[in-house]
């Protein structure tokens, strides 16, 4: 199982802070994940994980899209950061 | 040496005065070339007045970008010290965001560390600005490019 946040705007359009999936053959990495939830979950869904510059965090680090998840890891959605 | 007891990142909702973590700062770790940038909420953008700015961010993130950034800084212009407070939350118009203060032996080195840090935070750090406006709209800031290349020019 891991645990999958949103932020912002991504927060704001797919009405959802936070929540658990549970791992297998075609969920392992960050990019699968994605596609499974875009996938799996409506329109809105499709396009708001699919905006260009969607940024992903692994375990509070950002990644890219390839990385590997396992078993007790965080993943992160968010649009760029606009902080300063 | 001196004893550094300052914490060297601060993420908090309250306000702070920039005045206060200057005096702070320097009880702590007086140097030679010092320099500060505090960031307030202006009161407009592009699409009218702002009422006030809500700041959202990740927490534990937040936290470990900065410290990372401030490391970072700190190898890269061998600081003698380096500070940054970020507020998070709903700020007024006119109330501080953010501070970041650097202590250098010279004055390029500080003046080009608290660019990079400002600069790299910016981009690199999970706050996300959300502006309320006066006439009850909220809209939330888009990334500037602008941004992004102040960014690229401290990729080595």
């Amino acid at each position: 199982m891991i645990t999958v946040r949103f932020f912002s705007m991504v927060r704001e359009a797919l009405g959802v802070e936070e929540l658990s999936v549970e791992l297998s053959d075609s969920i392992n990495s960050v990019a699968s994940l994605k596609r499974a939830l875009a996938d799996q979950n409506g329109a809105i869904w499709d396009e708001t994980l699919h905006q260009p510059n969607l940024v992903h965090a692994l375990n509070q680090r950002v990644v890219r899209i390839e990385a590997a998840v396992v078993d007790g890891d965080e993943v992160a959605f968010f649009p760029p950061m606009t902080g300063g | 040496m001196s004893h550094i007891v300052v914490q060297n990142v601060v993420v908090q909702k309250d306000v702070f005065n920039a005045a206060e973590q200057y005096d702070l700062l320097m009880r702590e770790c007086p140097g030679a070339a010092i320099v500060t940038f505090t960031g307030y909420v202006r009161d407009h953008c592009d699409s009218g007045c702002v009422g006030q700015l809500e700041l959202e961010h990740y927490p534990g993130m937040t936290e470990s970008v900065l410290g990372e950034l401030g490391q970072q800084a700190s190898k890269r212009f061998n600081l003698k010290a380096w500070r940054i407070v970020h507020r998070y939350g709903v700020l007024d118009v006119n109330e501080p965001i953010v501070w970041v203060a650097v202590i250098a032996d010279h004055r390029s080195a500080a003046f080009d560390a608290c660019q990079f840090l400002m600069d790299t935070l910016k981009t690199d750090a999970p706050f996300w600005k959300r502006e309320h406006m006066t006439d009850g709209s909220a809209n939330w800031v888009a990334a500037k490019s602008s941004d992004s290349e102040r960014r690229k020019r401290w990729r080595e």
